[in-house]
């Protein structure tokens, strides 16, 4: 069994509201630290056997994400 | 003419673009998501809700079902295909039309009585209106918020891609105003607004909605 996970993020020249309004929430907060959120999707895959990296990435990059707005990062583990 | 309204889990203005579809003169058929016939329809209908749950991305699983392989098939073919709403985002998913829709930039849901320019009065299925013509429809989405890459919105306009602008105001913070795009071959448009709620002096703020559905019934006679 193998588990991958797949980080989906959006691009960074697209705008991301929700990120702004989660900072918006830690300035409330008091955390006047924290200069940017970006905020995204993280998939976990459990896989039999050894995972195909080529087809996983494929997965990834036509259903998981939408490569028009999204990038995507691929992180594999065999346990 | 025959156009076809697909239904998928989760829409929910199936009904109204049917309706639209008649009191435009056509015929209505509605199809199933699930199904693999487009049953010798002349047109497509991709109505608005939020099939799947808006699940994953709005309209992303639903750009997946059987049918709309058959309809990526056709409307690569020259079939007309329009999309409204949900049906928009789907058609931008299924790799049909350029952008993507997105969260609200105020995160909130509209849902107003909307202007709109009319830049394109050239497709499958605006031919019944005029270029710089303003009409009034309902918008309501909460993921309505057209963007791409600065580049991609460069060559969208340089192509004249645009079809209807948002005026006097833009409800979900859509990238340069665009409220809805169409194919190369001006067969395919996508919108956010709904024409199919204004199609009778009753229900809708305006009647101007109705020009989408005779549009396409006078560019299959032409065809």
């Amino acid at each position: 069994m193998s588990r991958v996970v797949v980080d989906v993020v959006l691009k960074p020249e697209i705008s991301d509201p929700q990120g702004q309004a989660v900072l918006g929430a830690l300035g409330r907060l008091g955390h006047r630290g924290v200069t940017s959120v970006r905020q995204g999707k993280h998939f976990v895959l459990e896989v039999d056997g050894d995972p195909d990296e080529a087809e996983l990435r494929e997965i990834a990059e036509t259903l998981l994400a939408n490569p028009v707005i999204e990038d995507v990062e691929l992180h594999l583990s065999t346990d | 003419m025959r156009i076809g309204v697909i239904t998928f889990p989760g829409s929910l203005d199936d009904v109204d673009a049917a309706r639209a579809v008649r009191l435009a003169g056509g015929e209505p058929v509605a199809l199933w998501h699930g199904d693999h016939d487009l049953e010798d329809v002349d047109a497509v209908v991709l109505p608005g809700g939020f099939s799947y749950g808006d699940y994953l991305r709005a309209g992303a699983i639903a750009a997946r079902a059987p049918l709309m392989r058959e309809v990526v098939d056709r409307a690569r073919q020259g079939l007309p295909v329009l999309g409204i709403c949900n049906g928009f985002q789907v058609l931008c998913e299924a790799g049909l039309l350029p952008g993507a829709l997105t969260r609200n930039s105020h995160l909130h849901f509209r849902n107003r009585d909307q202007g709109l320019l009319v830049e394109r009065a050239d497709t499958a299925w605006t031919s019944s209106y005029t270029t710089g013509q303003t009409i009034v429809v309902p918008v309501k989405n909460g993921e309505g918020r057209y963007v791409a890459a600065p580049a991609d919105l460069d060559r969208i306009e340089g192509e004249g891609r645009v079809v209807v602008r948002y005026v006097g105001g833009n409800p979900n913070g859509s990238s340069r105003d665009i409220a809805g795009v169409t194919s190369a071959d001006g067969r395919i448009v996508g919108l956010m607004p709904h024409p199919e709620h204004a199609v009778e002096d009753l229900t809708g703020p305006s009647t101007d909605g109705l020009g989408f559905f005779t549009s396409v019934l006078t560019a299959l006679v032409a065809a």
